[in-house]
């Protein structure tokens, strides 16, 4: 790290900013391909060799749309809802350990910051909802908003569970930890586990994927938060979700699996191997399970998931004094 | 408060990215010349719009926000304890357990009463 903050922080931003936004563009290629294997198609392959270049054609044609705001959304808070959206899609990475040595600042509070900023992604999109003054995307809207604080609840206590374990809210601690003594997804046996599947559960309804994707269900709502943004509006909406789905696994892998941490191969391979294997099981969820319905979503959240939750957390604090 | 700069200097440049998407959008994109009158009205299925949609709107899960509010302030009564439950032995085990059967008490009475449910 270099002495100065201010300078060590920018380098790191461009960075990773840079990583991130390219590595968002070319998994929208990859999961358009999965989603065609899976559908027994080829998925995109005219634009370069297997497709490649598909990213870069799409990007370049919303880009050159022209956005139309409609005449009775308000306009301030329509064009605002995109920008912000990406913002706290990306702002969660900043604490992210990919190695032991590149991430933007080991907080002492880094669990918190993430999930802080995590949850506030309803909040965009319900601007975007309430902006764009169009039925479906108030019913949209109205569900995210339902649906994301509902699955706060279960998603910080899972995530609680590596901190009574490690003792540390800073995410370049809890790694450490599970260098030393074991992945949290290992032990304690059972609610380790357990924790990581009701994080990576809550983190699919957070970040809307299926089957947690009711706010756009399409076959009723027709896109809904965003059934009124064209152009590069919508590209960026698109590419939040992406990104936020991206760096959930990242954080979930870093709570659960590990992080950089593992044998033979360099840090930063394991913990992008890590991320792909969730983000791949995400896609993979995504193009074989069915959608809730919106009232057996929240019954699944408040009448299992939270009552869980506090359970896993219970038992993980006694076994820190069974098995100190 | 050192360890904040990097994240400071990080949020700015995460926040700019969407304003540079939309800059360049402004450079590239082409215009309509002659604008149909029905471009610009809200989206309602090919139809004409009726109404506003800034209305009074029903969210059927209100009482679950209620609910919400009260688990939240407990996941935040649960940081601390979380942290520090190592340092502070059985008693901290104990009174979280006391702590948790209330409120699972509470959510049981909710749960009795429906406030879980669709209304």
């Amino acid at each position: 790290m270099m002495e100065n903050p201010w300078i060590s922080g920018l380098v790191y931003s461009a960075v990773l900013v840079t990583v991130l936004m390219t590595a968002i563009a070319w998994i929208s290629w990859f999961e358009r391909k999965v989603a065609g294997r899976m559908q027994s198609r080829l998925g995109p392959t005219l634009v370069g060799p297997f497709g490649l270049f598909q990213p870069l054609a799409d990007a370049l044609k919303a880009l050159q749309k022209e956005g139309i705001v409609p005449k009775d959304a308000d306009p301030f808070l329509y064009r605002f809802a995109p920008p912000l959206t990406m913002a706290l899609a990306l702002g969660t990475a900043a604490v992210i350990p990919f190695t032991p040595h590149f991430l933007g600042s080991d907080l002492d509070i880094g669990v918190l910051y993430a999930l802080a900023l995590s949850g506030m992604m309803a909040f965009p999109i319900w601007i975007a909802s309430w902006a764009s003054n169009n039925k479906y995307a108030l019913i949209g809207g109205m569900r995210m908003v339902a649906q994301g604080i509902s699955y706060e609840i279960p998603m910080v206590l899972a995530a609680l569970v590596p901190v009574v374990l490690s003792g540390s809210l800073s995410l370049g601690d809890i790694v450490e930890y599970q260098h030393v003594n074991g992945w949290f997804v290992l032990w304690p046996p059972g609610v380790g586990l357990g924790a990581f599947m009701l994080f990576f559960t809550t983190a699919l309804a957070e970040g809307n994927r299926i089957p947690f994707d009711i706010p756009e269900a399409e076959s009723e709502l027709v896109a809904g938060p965003t059934t009124e943004y064209t152009a590069i509006n919508w590209t960026i909406f698109a590419a939040s979700e992406y990104g936020h789905s991206v760096i959930t696994s990242a954080l979930a892998s870093t709570l659960f699996l590990g992080g950089w941490s593992g044998p033979w191969l360099p840090p930063l391979a394991w913990m992008v191997i890590k991320t792909s294997v969730l983000f791949v099981t995400i896609t993979w969820i995504r193009w074989s399970l069915l959608r809730l319905r919106s009232d057996q979503l929240m019954a699944l959240c408040w009448k299992y998931l939270v009552p869980f939750a506090l359970m896993l957390l219970l038992v993980a604090g006694i076994w820190t004094h069974v098995r100190p | 408060m050192q360890s904040w700069i990097p994240i400071l200097v990080y949020l700015a440049i995460a926040s700019s990215v969407g304003f540079l998407m939309l800059g360049a959008s402004r450079v590239l994109r082409v215009r309509a010349k002659d604008v149909p009158p029905t471009r610009e009205l809200t989206y309602e299925s090919g139809e004409e719009p009726v109404g506003n949609a800034w209305i009074r709107f029903h969210p059927r899960y209100y009482v679950v926000a209620l609910v919400f509010i009260l688990f939240d302030v407990e996941t935040a009564f649960l940081v601390p304890w979380a942290l520090n439950v190592r340092a502070l032995g059985r008693f901290a085990i104990v009174e979280m357990i006391v702590f948790v059967v209330i409120l699972l008490l509470g959510w049981v009475y909710a749960l009795r009463k429906g406030a879980l449910k669709w209304q």
